[in-house]
């Protein structure tokens, strides 16, 4: 006879990889309570969150739109999370991104394409980069706690942008506060003409790419997780442990920032106060989901920003609240994160 | 009447049998004693009957009636306690804290009370702790006790000591082997890991030894002799390393000038602590422990700071260096607290090149085949049981040691600081560690070796300095040094001169 029993040990590897799957239907199960409360059916809902977007073209395509800002600041969250910095200050990096490249596209007025675009670029590394600083910089001095300081960092910014927009940056010519609207040398060029999809993406695929290998394969990346496992062991061993977070830190701000430069260069056109509504605080869920490992992290925004875009079916679709969708990956990450408890058991089949 | 029976216990990670078909009984009232190579399967043992590990197969009778142990709690509530090789208490708690912790009758803890029962079980056992001390604080020994006391506050019968006395000076072993003695007067039934052979034939009823997974048999102590015990354990009877003549001293290569530092708790620990180290010497310090070794390793290392003073290295000045610093001037560091300076969670072949990595790097990038070659050549130089992915969080005590060891000795350093370098390791490991700081040395490295272990002291040292109270007593060259006139010395008594020489008033 077999018999199957639960013992404490860690999970083998592929059943780690398989906790996000099983978090996906559990997070269903729990949230359809809330569409049943509304009045809706569950089942017709979950088709149009997961199932129309992906099935005309153009919705699947908004996917990838909306996936573009979530696989870069996902990126950004992982690669700090996995030297132990935990940087929850994506949003504000993004922000901080944001208002630089709108800064660069309104003061460079006829530059060609070859220029402009990785002006901004680069303008949204530095721009995230400089906000995620004072943080980084108490953090290795003081041992000041980077959760409070990346958090509240977030705040000011959105202070800071909203100053800009009703101040020296507002549009004369617009009814909202908004900044005019970038140069067109500076414009992120459309992957598909008359959609939403532009250059970012194939940046943010690039990037996703690039973390990885520096995680996984330069000695960079080995100290920056020795540091994240065990700082004692890893300044023991003589790796150069402030310096080391310093750098995640300020790269983690940049890879935010620059999802800020690709939504004002190839979404908006011109910094507006909701430029993010939230991408950087979902990319804390995606880092998690992904396990922080930027090929998960790479899946995960895709499928949060199948979720972002369902939300918007379902919305027009059913009448229900857009914030379905937010509370739908609230939920996933509350779960995800409990199932994380199953790392430690594995069933074993006992004779 | 068996107070603990396991019966064909079968213990499996991965393609590892780290427990095959394993048999023990304890008795009620006895000291037994479990013998065994690093990796042989001991911890594992003990983890199953503590509830930790589940056994893949076998059985287990606690005081003849079969049991199911899920979890500690279920072992807790059989009576049965465990002091595990590396603790458990939370640091920043204080000691009648981490007594309550976990438990969960009520939902408030009325802490006078509890101190008061620490206090009266501390006394009935004549295990000295202070209730109100928080572990932070508490030296190695010191937490030792109070996880002992901590299993009898909550009513074991049976306790399970996992290498107790490798943290233990041999004056700390004397007090808890007293306070064993009376546990097992009380009828408690005492489980004794460890790798000192003349402990367990000093303290212990029966044997049990263990070789790969299996049980090699269990014996009298009145029915052997250390020889046999020697011969299960590994298969041979003689071991001993000792240091083979005088050499030429080369120039001083290490030299540590005035240094004070103050402990955990910010005070003094080091009083201008001056030693000289020549190339090609191994200097032993001995000391009972908490008089300052901890802190004088940790100013070498790298990871303490001095408040005055001055650490040299040749003509490097290293006071106050960062760990990378001291790396790279070529020192290596065998630290006390191994399992906290190294990184559990990435695999063996990680953790030995941490320190080094630029020798294993390409532009930036990992040279991966490299660093598994470094793995497996150094697995099998120092007859490491593991393979280059595992985790070293997985490894057995003495393997998790051994894996600092190769790393730090096989970058042939100019200077060692070598704080208990052989604790943990079984007797065949020890030789071979202590064959392998004789080479250091003879390859022309200055070695300072911090042991409690006064016998390893005197076997390996070329000249032996004592340490109380953060002072240096005086140095004897090793030809002069005994037992006895050591022990003064640690004891304190002050008059011994620094060339060498014992005053004759002693
Ligand atoms: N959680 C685990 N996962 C994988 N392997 C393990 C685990 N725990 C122990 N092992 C392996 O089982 C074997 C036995 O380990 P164990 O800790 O029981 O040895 P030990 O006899 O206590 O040795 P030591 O004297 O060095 O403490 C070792 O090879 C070890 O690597
Ligand atoms: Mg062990």
């Amino acid at each position: 006879m077999l018999k199957y029993k639960i013992e404490r040990a860690p999970a083998p590897v592929w059943m780690r990889t398989l906790i996000p799957l099983i978090a996906i239907p559990v997070t269903f199960l729990i949230t359809s309570i809330i569409i049943l409360l509304d009045g809706a059916n569950p089942i017709t809902a979950y088709y149009h969150f997961i199932i129309s977007p992906l099935a005309g073209k153009a919705s699947a395509i908004e996917v990838l739109v909306k996936s573009t800002p979530l696989l870069l600041t996902g990126a950004a969250v992982a690669f700090a999370f996995n030297s132990g910095y935990w940087n929850i200050g994506a949003e504000g990096q993004l922000y901080a991104g944001a208002i630089a490249a709108a800064w660069i596209g309104m003061t460079l007025k006829d530059v060609p394409p070859i220029i402009g675009i990785p002006a901004m670029v680069l303008g949204g590394f530095a721009g995230g980069m400089l906000w995620a600083f004072p943080s980084a910089i108490l953090k290795v001095k003081l041992n000041v706690d980077e959760v409070v300081t990346t958090l509240l960092m977030n705040s000011i910014v959105l202070n800071v942008t909203s100053f800009l927009l009703n101040g020296p940056w507002r549009d004369p010519v617009s009814m909202w506060p908004q900044s005019p609207e970038i140069a067109a040398g500076t414009v992120f060029f459309k992957l598909i003409p008359r959609t939403r999809l532009h250059f970012g993406i194939i940046l943010a695929v690039l990037i996703i790419i690039i973390t990885w290998f520096v995680i996984k394969r330069t000695s960079f990346g080995l100290k920056m997780r020795a540091i994240g496992l065990s700082r004692e062991g890893a300044h023991f061993a003589g790796i150069k442990v402030n310096k080391t977070v310093l750098t995640v830190a300020l790269v983690s701000g940049g890879i935010a920032g620059i999802a800020g430069a690709g939504e004002v260069a190839g979404i908006h056109f011109h910094l507006i106060d909701a430029i993010s509504d939230g991408l950087g605080y979902s990319g804390i869920i995606i880092a998690t989901l992904g396990g922080l490992h930027p090929f998960g992290v790479g899946l995960a925004a895709l499928f949060i920003g199948l979720i972002d875009t369902g939300a918007q079916t379902v919305a027009r679709q059913m009448g229900v609240p857009v914030y379905l969708g937010d509370v739908v990956q609230s939920t996933l990450l509350l779960v995800t994160l409990s199932l994380f408890v199953l790392q430690n058991y594995r069933i074993r089949r006992v004779k | 009447m068996h107070a603990v029976q396991m019966k064909g216990i079968v213990k499996r990670f991965a393609d590892l049998t780290a427990n095959d078909n394993i048999d023990f009984d304890l008795e009620q009232g006895e000291i037994h004693a479990l013998l065994g190579e690093n990796g042989a399967g001991k911890t594992t043992l003990m983890r199953i009957l503590y509830g930790l590990y589940h056994a893949d197969e076998g059985e287990m009778l606690i005081n003849g009636t079969p049991a199911v142990i899920h979890s500690p709690k279920d072992a807790i509530r059989l009576g049965i306690g465990m002091v595990t090789q590396h603790f458990t208490l939370v640091p920043t708690l204080s000691v009648a804290e981490n007594m309550v912790l976990g438990e969960t009758g009520s939902i408030t803890v009325n802490l006078p009370d509890v101190e008061k029962k620490v206090a009266a079980a501390s006394e009935r056992f004549g295990i000295p702790v202070k209730p109100q001390a928080l572990i932070k604080h508490l030296s190695v020994g010191e937490r030792q006790r109070v996880e002992i006391l901590k299993a009898l506050y909550h009513d074991a019968r049976v306790l399970i000591l996992d290498e107790p006395t490798a943290v233990l000076v041999p004056q700390e072993v004397e007090v808890l082997f007293d306070a064993l003695v009376r546990l097992q007067n009380e009828g408690l039934s005492v489980i004794f890991i460890s790798h000192h052979l003349n402990e367990v034939m000093e303290i212990c009823d029966r044997i049990t030894v263990l070789r790969d997974g299996h049980s090699v048999g269990t014996v009298r102590k009145v029915d052997t002799n250390l020889k046999q015990l020697a011969n299960m354990m590994v298969g041979r009877e003689n071991f001993g390393v000792t240091r083979q003549g005088q050499r030429e001293k080369g120039r001083v290569e290490l030299c540590i000038q005035g240094v004070h530092a103050t402990d955990k708790k910010g005070l003094p620990s080091l009083k201008g602590v001056s030693l000289d180290v020549h190339q090609g010497e191994i200097l032993g310090l001995a000391g009972v422990s908490g008089n300052g070794q901890a802190e004088l390793s940790a100013v070498l290392c790298g990871t303490k700071k001095t408040t005055s003073g001055k650490v040299m290295v040749g003509d490097l000045n290293l006071t106050n260096a960062e760990p990378s610093a001291v790396c790279a001037a070529g020192v290596g560091r065998i630290p006390e607290d191994r399992y906290a300076n190294m990184v559990g969670e990435l695999s063996v072949a990680e953790n030995l090149v941490l320190d080094q990595l630029d020798q294993f790097v390409n532009r930036g990038i990992l040279d991966q085949e490299k660093i598994q070659e470094n793995a497996k050549k150094l697995i099998n130089e120092f007859q490491i049981k593991a393979s280059p992915g595992d985790r070293v969080r997985t490894l057995s005590g003495g393997n998790m040691q051994k894996v600092m060891l190769a790393r730090t000795l096989s970058q042939k350093p100019r200077v060692v600081i070598a704080s208990q370098p052989t604790r943990g390791l079984d007797v065949g490991a020890t030789d071979y560690v202590r064959t392998t700081l004789l080479e250091q040395r003879d390859n022309g490295a200055a070695v300072l070796l911090l042991s409690e272990d006064l016998e390893e002291i005197m076997a390996l040292s070329d000249r032996i300095a004592v340490i109380y109270a953060g002072r240096i007593m005086g140095i004897l060259p090793a030809q002069e040094a005994t037992a006895e006139k050591l022990g003064l010395m640690m004891a304190g008594a002050p008059t011994l001169d620094r060339k060498g020489g014992v005053d004759a008033e002693i």
